[in-house]
């Protein structure tokens, strides 16, 4: 931002956007850093320091832009570092990569090869887009980070950012806003589904004198981030879009309510607020159209229930996130008593897009009831973690296996899991079942948020669908009784299944249980929690029948059900496994089969991880079987 | 924490009701937890009751009723870590510092917390001491990296 003139006009806006884009130069040379969470944990800050260092040293720091850039998707190859404009994407860098970097590719045109991303066949790949991981990708939403500092408004401007805007509040009406919104068939994105225009007219139909629109980034699902994806690298996207919906709406007042967890989003979007009420894009009158639009961001202190509706306005309004029943909606009756239209990160970054292309555009990506794209946090025993935005429709079995590049160590694909804690496992014979609401939720699963966590051969079924039944147990406010001792008797029964101690008859108890709370839970988070149990019973029953009946784990993760054994005709001797355990249960000579004693043994899991790939010696037993072992060896050895 | 920087935290806000949440939040991050005085001050300059008060601060995550540790641990438990074996982290944290998520160790050394999600999934099982990434945790690498917090 250079001078600050307030733009009192549409013309005003042109004339500032012209500016912009004449002033630059798409030849030039950037350096993008990403500094999304996965990057930023693997120190990619340090990568940053380092570029703005040896830069100036090198003098090149007036040709060369450089920036901090919201999340580029590829986590599991952090820190990612994109040279454009010829979109050369260098992976794993270090600091001490920089320099070479510089002299070689900015000075000198060159390639760091040993920086490039190798395919399984071996051969480097210079282009971002050419990656496999990015290849199969359809980036809408989610493709500017690359190109954009989330603390520039002139980046999000040259690429055409606010004239969305512009467009709806100058040439078009609030009722054919609402019309191309509904039109374009845009769904909610976190997690519901519901139809967008339809949520815009209900709150912008019945009389009032207040009305409010809402972002809610609450994201609470345990491993997903892609709206903090979204928010911490562009967040004028999700501005924009909230303002064409207040427009659209009749509201004045708009709301982002953000985990405080995510401080760098909350800066990011105070920053982007502030820059526009100087520039007069944000507050009365905005380009002397007679619209009056100021936002306000709530620091939401952590309830993964305040996700939910009414729950999240009753925390703006300053009491305890807790759901109310929902005989009115939030449409009618929200926050402070005033319709309301709560949407997600996601689907209001999506609505910028849909007014500037039009809603035919936005329908021709996707399926028949998805229109458009998603994003995905690919996680879990996948090689390729990330972030992910893939048009609607396309099959779990090419975002795994294409995008995500299968499963880590080549182990077996088991499950994967969508929806988070309100949704369920898909199994492999189902892999080609298409991303899409309906068919997600046909399946026993939802599209949910976007979280997608791809489980190997090594994951009980049943300890997952404990895990989300700890975390709901955890996270439920307790103000209804099927919700609040509903999950508490399924975990009980969980629990016993995990502990070898489950009767044939729990698997029917479960099932009635999760009946009830389905029928009576006050909000979703209660009417959904049976979920992750009823899918993997579903899919899964044989895990659950060896639980009870043989006492098996049949991931080999359920401690009481599992004991260690190595396998002495495999094991070599190499002695990493007896370095590891804590416990010194393992004994042996160098270079002669190593013994666990299963009486020391805390089944940390140590060995079985450590023993090398090829060797495979340490093996899961199961506990009941502990015994038996042990006389057979000891018969082998008198023998 | 003293009563004038409790007072100018509420004023920031100018004492309003509506702002509870926000101005225990502004409390926390300044003073680490919730003491019972500066909840009454709250109660008292709001006009809110010491109830209200309270079952905000216990509701939300971000509040501790009780003093934090030297040094905050924060592991992830979050589906893709705990799939990665976030409860074996969990489980040595214990064996060290002998404490579950929501403690503090009777040293006040550590303060244990699960979060859900840091967005680190492909460095899972994750760690965070203190602010710092700790990530591909087996038993014995957390193990190091808690004996070499100073």
């Amino acid at each position: 931002m250079s001078e600050i003139e307030k733009l009192l006009n549409p013309s005003d806006f042109e004339a500032f956007q012209k500016k912009i884009v004449e002033g630059r130069d798409p030849n030039r040379t950037a350096v993008a850093v990403c500094s999304g969470p996965g990057c930023l944990a693997y120190a990619s800050g340090k990568v940053f320091d380092r570029f703005k260092v040896e830069l100036l040293e090198s003098g090149l720091a007036e040709e060369v832009t450089l920036a901090q850039t919201g999340c580029h998707g590829f986590c599991e190859r952090g820190p990612s570092v994109v040279i454009l404009p010829d979109e050369i994407c260098y992976l794993r860098v270090s600091p001490d990569d920089v320099k070479e970097i510089i002299e070689t590719t900015l000075r000198g045109g060159g390639i760091v090869e040993r920086l490039l991303y190798k395919g399984e066949d071996g051969l480097p790949v210079q282009k971002e887009s050419d990656i496999p991981f990015y290849k199969h990708q359809q980036k809408v939403v989610f493709g500017d980070n690359k190109r954009i500092d989330p603390r520039s408004i002139d980046d999000y401007i040259a690429r055409g950012g606010y004239t969305a805007l512009v467009k709806a509040i100058t040439t078009m009406s609030p009722e054919t806003v609402i019309a191309e919104v509904k039109e374009s068939g845009l769904r909610g994105r976190g997690g519901g589904g519901f139809p967008a225009g339809a949520k815009w007219e209900a709150t912008a139909k019945p009389p009032a004198d207040t009305r409010y629109v809402i972002v809610n980034a609450d994201e609470g699902d345990p491993g997903a981030y892609m709206d903090r994806g979204i928010l911490e690298g562009n967040p004028h996207s999700v501005i924009e879009g909230l303002m064409i919906g207040g427009y659209a709406i009749g509201a004045n007042e708009g709301y982002i309510y953000v985990r405080q967890e995510y401080p760098l989003a909350i800066d990011n979007v105070l920053y982007a607020l502030e820059v526009l009420r100087e520039i007069g894009l944000l507050g009365e009158n905005i380009l002397g159209t007679g619209f009056n639009f100021d936002i306000i961001v709530h620091k939401g202190a952590g309830a993964f229930v305040s996700g939910e509706s009414s729950a999240l306005m009753s925390a703006i309004e300053g009491r305890v996130g807790e759901p109310r029943p929902k005989y009115i909606r939030t449409s009618i009756s929200g926050l402070r008593g005033k319709p309301s239209c709560l949407n997600n990160v996601e689907t209001w970054a999506n609505v910028p897009l849909i007014i500037n292309k039009g809603a035919d555009w936005f329908k021709s990506i996707g399926t028949e009831g998805s229109k458009g794209t998603k994003i995905f946090s690919l996680v879990g025993n996948v090689k390729n973690t990330g972030l992910v935005e893939v048009p609607m429709g396309m099959t779990l079995r090419q975002i795994i296996f294409d995008i995500g590049g299968g499963i880590r160590d080549d182990k077996e694909f088991k499950a994967v899991q969508t929806g988070g804690p309100s949704g369920g496992v898909i199994p492999e014979d189902m892999l080609d079942l298409h991303v899409d609401y309906d068919e997600l939720y046909a399946a026993g699963s939802m599209m949910g948020s976007g979280g997608m966590i791809v489980m190997d051969k090594d994951t009980c079924m049943v300890n997952v669908a404990k895990y989300f039944l700890e975390f709901l147990s955890d996270e439920s406010c307790g103000k209804c009784v099927p919700c609040r001792d509903g999950i508490d008797q399924l975990l009980e029964v969980l629990q016993r299944l995990t502990s070898g101690n489950a009767l044939e008859e729990d698997l029917e108890l479960i099932e009635d249980i999760s009946l009830m709370m389905k029928e009576c839970a006050l909000c979703g988070l209660g009417q959904s929690a049976p979920n992750p149990v009823l899918s993997s019973i579903k899919y899964f029953k044989d895990e659950y029948i060896a639980h009870i009946a043989e006492k098996r784990c049949p991931g080999g993760v359920c401690k009481a059900l599992i004991a260690y054994t190595i396998d002495k005709e495999k094991c070599i001797g190499c002695g990493k496994c007896m370095k590891v355990c804590p416990v010194a249960a393992i004994t042996g000579e160098k270079k002669s089969p190593h013994k666990i004693n299963n009486a020391l043994c805390v089944k940390c899991d140590s060995c079985y991880q450590e023993c090398p790939a090829k060797v495979q010696a340490v093996t899961k037993i199961r506990q009941a079987d502990v015994i038996t072992a042990f006389a057979t060896s000891e018969e082998a050895a008198n023998e | 924490m003293t009563q004038d920087k409790i007072d100018q935290i509420i004023d920031k806000f100018e004492a309003k009701p509506r702002a509870l949440i926000m101005i225990l939040m502004d409390i926390q991050h300044h003073n680490r937890w919730l003491p019972k005085e500066a909840l009454e001050r709250v109660s008292e300059r709001l006009g809110v009751p010491l109830a209200k008060v309270q079952q905000i601060a216990a509701f939300y995550k971000t509040f501790s009723l009780v003093p934090k540790g030297d040094h905050e641990l924060h592991v992830c438990t979050g589906t893709s870590c705990h799939l990665r074996g976030a409860q074996k982290v969990l489980d040595t944290v214990y064996e060290v510092a002998g404490i579950r998520p929501g403690e503090t160790d009777s040293e006040s050394k550590f303060s244990l917390t699960a979060v859900n999600c840091m967005g680190a999934c492909s460095l899972g099982p994750v760690m965070m001491v203190d602010g710092q990434y700790h990530g591909r945790l087996a038993p014995s690498k957390t193990e190091d990296v808690l004996k070499n917090v100073k």
